[in-house]
């Protein structure tokens, strides 16, 4: 297209900003749900996070994998999952995503390739190189990737699957959210690098950091880090910058952050915002198509929320399915 | 059926035959080839205790050797069994297990479960149990107990090579994650095989002696040590029924009833340590199920609830014997209430 910068076309860059003000407006959506006491349980939620999912997944079919967060919502969307299945299983009721088994912290589409959101920090790395290593065998050049926040990155179920990568040259890429903050502790106090590049190098793979609120700059790095996996180079590490517009979980006062902290994030390092304005500022897209494109989503959104409330909860009988009984 | 193998080469037969039939079929773990990357024999090992030596040779890559890293590589197999595999993961000693818990329990388990039926997680984990070895607290734990507690997981301890080849292949074939424990002291044992393949059904237990005086409940190592004692109880005219549970779950309580049913006395033998033991899970639900047809109490014959000691000595002293078997046996037959 002429007189368009971008490494994407008019419909791709319209389709990533969908994505990701999908994901804005159902996260923002449960926040105010679950205020109300309409949701049970835990919610993490992934607003301010969106170019990282959405840049990274641009890339992905449904025959690669990925396993997830328990700060997952986001990465569910950007992969392909219905966000009415995803809804129904927020809100714990029949016809959700896993038939309201899961919740919010164990959403799954293994047919869209999304191994599950994940309660317990760090445990989805070992499970994406077992998607990898299936990946390899199978030998059709898909990938597994992995995203863990920038507390998990500690966990040593995260520092062994980075050492078996590379020891397996696995097709997988282990993507740090880093949000600086794990849960409340600040991710200076809590970890003793200053680099993942430095990080990655430790075991013997290349490391990448990039500006997780820039949209473009996921996606350009993501591309060549998913090329070389794609095509017998091995893992990367890739960090994403970022910034997390809620609390640890929602009811999280957020007293750990300095004054002004979230005001400054939501001004300043808006990844949408920063998407709008290039894009509309370079003229390849308009003010009014992001409109047109704000309008559906909150129709989406509002209809996924009327479909979760008017679903049925499961049964007594749902209770036994789903796994052998007779021990 | 006159060929006799140990119970090393039953697993090593039930690998090979299950990789020949099923390309989806492939083996993970540390040393299981032993010799990757140096510059010897490329299975120099074939498992630490040659238990997968010429695998290697007829099916190639599919046996990788692991880095020692349990979280890493039995996540990996648990996350290739998500994608469409079979992988069987070797861990070694189940003591091994407190290193990636986290893998098998909150992920292989409940995967079928918490995303609603739409997962399978084909995933076999082997690894060596019990004590007798000279191996100590930490290479010697009969921990299936651990297992039988987490729904989702399916516990196999066979006490033969015939059970053991055929309970392997049924493993490998069964779509739930199978925890499949192998008695170390067991490895050398042998008994009648057939040279081809077979799948035990799991769920069925195995009435390996039958006698009507008394029912002897136990797995593994311990069938052994409850035929010597029935032996010794046989020459006083007391004859022990002995049930072999093979697979701990799921686990074949009807056999168990109907044959406490029959003695009206009941033997819970294991060697799990005492505290929510499969010794003391069967002795509950005899009780609550069948508390009608028992004439004496239920006796149970586990270890003391110490950690597993090393000195020979001690560690004999701390393996139930026959001879304790025995001494139950004839507790249950002196006073009965009815």
């Amino acid at each position: 297209m002429a007189g368009n910068p971008f490494p994407l076309n008019k419909g791709q860059l319209l389709e990533a900003y969908r994505t990701m003000k999908t994901i804005r407006e159902f996260e923002e959506r449960l926040h105010v749900d679950f205020g109300r006491g309409d949701i049970p349980g835990f919610v993490h939620l992934y607003a301010g996070e969106e170019a990282s999912a959405t840049g990274i997944m641009a890339h992905l079919g449904d025959g690669d994998r990925i396993a997830s967060t328990h700060r997952g919502h986001g990465h569910c969307i950007a992969k392909g999952v219905d966000i009415v299945a995803m809804m129904k299983e927020i809100y714990g009721r029949k016809g959700g995503s896993c038939n309201g088994k899961g919740g919010s912290m164990h959403i799954a589409d293994l047919s869209k390739g999304m191994m599950g959101a994940n309660g317990i920090l760090g445990a989805g790395a070992p499970l994406a190189c077992g998607a990898a290593l299936a990946a390899k065998l199978r030998k059709k050049g898909e990938v597994a990737i992995t995203f863990v926040g920038d507390g998990a990155s500690n966990q040593g179920t995260f520092l062994e699957s980075l050492n078996l990568a590379a020891v397996w040259n696995l097709p997988t890429i282990f993507v740090v959210e880093n949000n600086g903050y794990a849960e409340s502790t600040s991710r200076d106090y809590g970890t003793a690098v200053d680099s993942y590049v430095d990080r990655a190098a430790g075991f013997g793979m290349p490391g990448v950091t990039v500006d997780g609120t820039d949209f473009f700059a996921v996606y350009e790095a993501a591309g060549e880090i998913i090329r070389r996996a794609r095509e017998g180079g091995g893992p990367t590490l890739l960090e994403c910058k970022m910034v997390r517009f809620h609390g640890h979980f929602e009811g999280d006062a957020q007293t750990y952050r300095g004054p002004g902290e979230n005001e400054e994030n939501r001004n300043n390092k808006d990844c949408l915002k920063k998407f709008s304005a290039e894009v509309a500022g370079s003229g390849v897209i308009t003010i009014d198509e992001l409109k047109a494109i704000d309008a559906d989503v909150m129709l989406q959104i509002e209809h996924a929320v009327v479909e979760a409330k008017a679903a049925p909860f499961p049964t007594l009988a749902d209770l036994t399915t789903d796994v052998y009984i007779k021990y | 059926m006159a060929r006799k193998i140990s119970m090393k080469q039953a697993i090593n037969e039930a690998l090979d035959l299950e990789m020949a039939r099923d390309p989806l079929v492939i083996c993970m773990g540390e040393d299981i080839v032993g010799g990757a990357g140096g510059q010897g024999e490329m299975d120099a090992w074939g498992g630490v205790l040659g238990v997968t030596k010429g695998l290697y040779a007829k099916h190639g890559d599919r046996l990788m050797d692991t880095p020692l890293s349990e979280s890493a590589y039995i996540g990996a197999a648990i996350g290739a069994a998500a994608c469409g595999y079979r992988p069987v993961a070797e861990l070694m000693f189940i003591d091994f297990m407190g290193v990636c818990f986290d893998q098998i329990y909150n992920q292989a388990a409940k995967f079928k479960y918490m995303f609603g039926g739409k997962a399978e997680t084909p995933v076999v984990i082997r690894a060596m149990v019990g004590a007798g070895f000279r191996a100590a607290a930490q290479h010697s734990q009969m921990l299936t107990p651990l297992f039988t507690h987490i729904p989702g997981l399916k516990v196999v301890c066979p006490s033969t090579p015939y059970d053991t080849k055929g309970l392997l292949i049924q493993s490998i074939r069964d779509n739930d994650p199978v925890i499949f424990c192998e008695h170390k002291n067991l490895y050398g044992f042998e008994g009648e095989v057939p040279e081809g393949s077979y799948a035990i059904p799991f769920g069925e237990a195995n009435i390996v002696r039958e006698g009507k005086h008394v029912t002897i409940v136990t797995y593994g190592l311990m069938v052994h040590r409850s035929l010597e004692a029935a032996a010794e109880l046989a020459k006083e005219g007391i004859e022990a029924e002995i049930v072999d549970l093979r697979t701990l779950s799921p686990l074949d309580m009807d056999t168990v009833l109907d044959s406490v049913t029959k003695t009206g006395r009941l033997v819970c033998v294991d060697e799990a340590s005492p505290r929510c033991s499969i010794a003391a899970d069967i002795s509950a639900q005899v009780v609550q199920q069948a508390f009608g047809a028992l004439k004496a109490g239920i006796e149970m014959v586990t270890p003391p609830h110490v950690p597993v000691p090393f000195s020979p000595v001690l560690e004999d002293l701390y393996i139930p014997s026959g001879a304790q078997i025995a001494t139950a046996v004839r507790k249950t037959l002196q006073g009965g209430h009815k």
